[in-house]
């Protein structure tokens, strides 16, 4: 069989963020409907705020308001939008400079289509209804043809009652994961109940799971080799703490197995003994439960414990 | 090599900052962060931003904050605008091997002056997260952090018979020593050795009071040349040996206990710099010991003690800040944990050592020091040794 197995995996995480006193006057600005910039040292405005200078690396503090209003530097139009992006119908990218700034904004613009954006257009902010201190307290641009220049940019001192802090700033990406023919053999093995590692041919060691290589010669794995079920326990700890999304009792035993004729241990809890009577040496076999793709846990086989020295190369 | 045109450049360390370490530092934006640590660097240095022709910077794992590209993020920060920028990325050891890449770049000239810099702020994200996700058709990891290294534990307490007492004993060392370190993380001035040998069980047997806490925190050094020594205002560090190794974090045979990369690796530091019999030649050492344990087994793989008698040294209070081979003198890994920045933070303190500049947990008269990383489920390891003389040409 080459049928190949895939499955999607989500990696997501709410990171957050503290902004520090330049960030953090920018983003409740916005809260507020203000935009604010920095003055460089070479007097150039950079909106949004820089927290050091661009050329100097000078720590930068000297707080402008900036314009609602801008002129389009350029743009990109997006017609199939994206889960998270700003608008849900078509938009265009636009890199904005608002009146006062000396350097340009990346936003949405809301356009009926490709057709009305152009570079030089002019623009004005569209605040969202509902503001938290985030750069999506701009809902988008919005055209506005004629609008008069605004005002040169006045100095600000940044300071709002309850400023914003910090952000949460969610991160997820998409994947599509391919375990690949090694281990997709090995699952195949497992759903009939049987543990198959493969030997390297150089150096004959067993690899279980396998990895379709030897770490160690460099070597493609082909032969396969069914391994235990039976193993020995050759080292452990006691879990007293519930370790987040896992649905286990504590104490439990999180032990190194070496199935018999494999090369190096796996990983798999103990059950069918008191937590303290778990020892290196215990010989022990996998207990499964309908429609588990792997052991549930290990239990004591009953057998007398194997000798330190038949397994201490593999600890 | 033939002449000394082609010669490795001796390289130096000229400065040294880093920020107090905190469970959070809410204050700041990961760019205030290390900006603080690399002024102090530039200062101790008595140089500006416009006199370092390179920046080499290096972080966790991207998974464990979320900053995917730090170069970019912090280039401004950092005053890298118009210079070389680099980024360095080996897990937990990630602080070491940065610090090696810009010596490296000083040692074949490529640059002259060079800040190096490590990160990481714990409070905003999730290490554990980080390092356990959800892939799919693979058995979940069955326990947290400590579940991983635990098993080793054991293993090492099996194999050299130590006593079950010697890892609250480094415990209540590296706590004790971070006392007199007014930028490690954890101050417990009420700390006993009673308290932390009934402190809880995590992960039998690994008590409560013998892991890492979780930090924000950065680090950074200048190092440059010979001419940059001799303008620097403090006497400086000097690199007389620095190497990497890594193996894989899996493999037939691996002993987990004493990894062979790491043997190899101090090694190779120990013949570049001459040093032939590591424990009486080094004065201080600085390890990267996340639980307890560490200490003696690593005593062992560095070479310091012979196999099993690691722990000997540990019982025997020679790894005391006033003993014959103190060992992490700054309170080590154990009491300040930003893991991005923890390996550079070893190298720092063992050139802080060197320098005589390490303050109130400064080992009297050290000329030699060893500083250590390592990451990535023992796969990648760093170390340096840095002297208070020149490297002999």
């Amino acid at each position: 069989m080459s049928e190949v197995l895939t499955a999607p995996l989500v990696v997501e995480f709410p990171f957050t963020r503290s902004l520090g006193p330049v960030q953090r006057a920018f983003l409740t600005g916005l809260r507020e409907r203000t935009v604010l910039g920095v003055r460089a040292r070479d007097g150039r405005i950079v909106v949004p705020p820089a927290e050091y200078d661009p050329v100097t690396a000078d720590e930068l503090s000297d707080l402008v308001e900036v314009a609602p209003v801008g002129t389009v530097t350029t743009w990109a139009w997006n017609p199939a939008p994206r889960r998270g992006q700003p608008l849900a119908t078509p938009f265009a990218w636009v890199l904005v400079r608002l009146d006062g700034a000396d350097t340009a904004l990346l936003h949405a613009l809301d356009a009926p289509g490709p057709d009305a954006v152009r570079t030089g257009l002019r623009v004005r902010i569209r605040w969202a209804a509902a503001r938290t201190g985030a750069i999506t307290d701009i809902a988008c641009f919005e055209p506005a043809d004629g609008e008069p220049a605004g005002g040169p940019p006045a100095a600000h001192p940044g300071r709002f009652a309850d400023p914003v802090t910090g952000i949460t700033a969610p991160a997820r990406l998409d994947y599509t994961y391919a375990p690949g023919r090694t281990q997709s053999r090995f699952l195949r093995g497992l759903a009939e109940r049987r543990t198959l590692g493969e030997r390297c041919p150089a150096c004959r060691k067993v690899y279980v799971p396998p990895r379709g290589a030897c770490p160690t010669c460099g070597v493609a794995t082909g032969e396969q080799v069914e391994v235990g079920p039976r193993g020995t326990v050759t080292t452990f700890c006691i879990v007293n703490i519930k370790a987040r999304n896992l649905d286990i009792d504590v104490p439990y035993v999180y032990a190194h197995i070496a199935l018999d004729g494999a090369d190096l241990a796996l990983h798999a809890r103990i059950g069918g003994i008191p937590y303290d009577r778990v020892r290196m040496g215990l010989r022990v076999e996998p207990v499964w439960t309908d429609g588990a793709r792997y052991p549930d846990h290990y239990r004591p086989t009953g057998e007398p414990d194997a000798d330190y020295d038949s397994y201490k190369e593999l600890i | 090599m033939s002449g000394t045109a082609s010669a490795k450049e001796p390289v130096a360390v000229v400065g040294i900052g880093q920020t107090k370490h905190v469970a959070a530092r809410r204050d700041v934006s990961i760019a205030g962060l290390v900006r603080e640590a690399a002024q102090r660097a530039l200062e101790d240095a008595g140089l500006t931003w416009s006199e370092i022709d390179a920046v080499v910077i290096g972080k966790a794992p991207d998974f464990f904050e979320g900053v995917m590209m730090p170069e970019l993020y912090l280039a401004d920060a950092l005053g890298a605008v118009g210079k070389p920028m680099l980024r360095v990325h080996t897990a937990g050891s990630v602080g070491g091997s940065t610090a090696l890449v810009a010596a490296n770049l000083v040692a074949a000239r490529v640059h002259r002056t060079v800040l190096t810099l490590a990160f990481e702020k714990q409070s905003e994200s999730n290490a554990m997260w980080g390092l356990s996700l959800p892939i799919p058709f693979q058995q979940p990891l069955l326990a947290g952090a400590g579940g991983f290294f635990a098993p080793h534990v054991r293993a090492y307490l099996r194999r050299s018979g130590a006593p079950a007492a010697i890892g609250s004993l480094v415990a209540y060392k590296d706590r004790r020593n971070a006392l007199k370190n007014p930028y490690a993380h954890l101050h417990e001035h009420d700390l006993t050795l009673e308290k932390v040998q009934s402190s809880p069980m995590l992960w039998d047997p690994i008590r409560y009071s013998e892991t890492c806490p979780s930090s924000d925190g950065a680090c950074a050094m200048v190092l440059t040349d010979r001419t940059g020594a001799a303008r620097a205002p403090h006497p400086p560090a000097w690199v007389h040996g620095g190497a990497m190794r890594s193996e894989p974090t899996l493999f037939a045979g691996k002993d987990f206990v004493s990894p062979r990369a790491g043997k190899d690796c101090a090694a190779d530091v120990y013949r570049q710099a001459g040093i032939t019999d590591p424990r009486r030649e080094i004065d201080a050492v600085e390890m990267y010991v996340p639980f307890s344990w560490y200490e003696p087994m690593w005593l062992e793989n560095l070479g310091f003690a012979p196999e099993g008698e690691g722990w000997k040294l540990t019982e025997s209070g020679a790894t005391e800040l006033g003993g014959e081979l103190p060992v992490n003198p700054s309170g080590g890994v154990l009491s300040t944990n930003p893991i991005g920045a923890s390996g550079m933070l070893r190298f720092a303190e063992a050139a802080l050592q060197v320098r005589g500049r390490a303050g109130a947990h400064q080992v009297d008269g050290a000329r030699r020091a060893l500083g250590h990383a390592y990451g990535g489920g023992a796969q990648f390891f760093a170390m340096w040794l840095v002297g208070a003389e020149p490297p002999p040409r």
